[in-house]
């Protein structure tokens, strides 16, 4: 019984960690508007939750979905795994070779945040659910 | 928790960017300033900025790498009155070229305002996490 509350909250807790992960990607294309050469990364969210949530073994899941993803990316190891980290191609091209588009990376980064609270918000609620089933009926 | 990292990335870009602020302001104050008795200018300056790995994957922050001199020809005047005349009667002001300095300012300040925006996103973040299970 006990196994299945954590396995609830499990898949949430994944998406959460995925959800501040991409936040994080987001913030460094941000922050790399102006940097010449820079190309901007994004995450294949629904394929690096797939993998988070499908396997349980070995640490974090949603840490080595994000390292098997990370390296393919130049200067972070070999060439392996799958790649749920993508170069977002530039809606511009831009002479300094800089693919970062403020515009989308801001709406991004809107929507990842609105979705990080809306997970917040299921765990929360799943928590108040299971405290309410665990309560006997005379505390009301 | 990966998303304190956003304070390092977010952080380091604000601070490049006001470096940037920083050398267009000096160099809108030397925009008129002419030669001096080495015969030399004030040279614009533009900072150079290169991405910064922050340890952690994924987390790319910005650094200024180095601030080059603009080595174009300054801007000469025939003014045979001014003090800083040369022989033949010229004046060799800076080469900053105005414009090109407003815009930039204008692009440093909207960049800068944007981290600023990422950082209150990433803190108002957090702080929702932090009552996690409490409401």
């Amino acid at each position: 019984m006990i196994n299945r509350l954590g396995d609830s909250l499990d898949f949430q807790s994944q998406a959460l960690m995925l959800r501040s992960e991409r936040q994080r990607l987001l913030a460094s294309n941000i922050a790399n508007a102006d940097t010449p050469g820079y190309v901007a990364r994004d995450m294949d969210f629904a394929a690096a939750l797939r993998e988070a949530t499908g396997t349980a073994s070995l640490g974090t899941p949603a840490m080595r979905a994000l390292r098997a993803s990370l390296s393919t990316l130049p200067g972070h190891g070999g060439a392996a795994g799958d790649a749920h980290l993508r170069y977002a191609a530039a809606s511009q091209s831009n002479l300094d070779g800089n693919s970062v588009d403020m515009d989308r990376e801001r709406a991004s980064f809107a929507d990842n945040s609105l979705r990080y609270e809306a997970t917040l918000r299921f765990i929360n609620g799943h928590v108040r659910t299971m405290l309410d089933a665990m309560k006997s009926h005379q505390q009301g | 928790m990966s998303m304190f990292k956003i304070f390092d990335v977010s952080g380091s870009a604000v601070s490049a960017q006001s470096q940037r602020l920083n050398v267009v302001a000096s160099n809108l104050a030397n925009a008129d300033t002419v030669a001096g008795p080495d015969g030399k200018a004030y040279r614009a300056r533009h900072v150079v900025f290169q991405t910064e790995l922050m340890g952690e994957m994924g987390a790319a922050g910005v650094r200024v790498s180095s601030v080059g001199e603009d080595h174009t020809a300054g801007r000469r005047v025939h003014d045979p009155q001014h003090p800083g005349a040369d022989a033949e009667g010229y004046v060799t002001y800076s080469n900053v070229n105005t414009v090109e300095e407003m815009v930039n300012m204008i692009s440093a300040s909207r960049s800068y305002q944007n981290n600023l925006e990422v950082m209150n996103a990433a803190k108002s973040l957090l702080l929702k996490t932090l009552q996690m299970g409490q409401s």
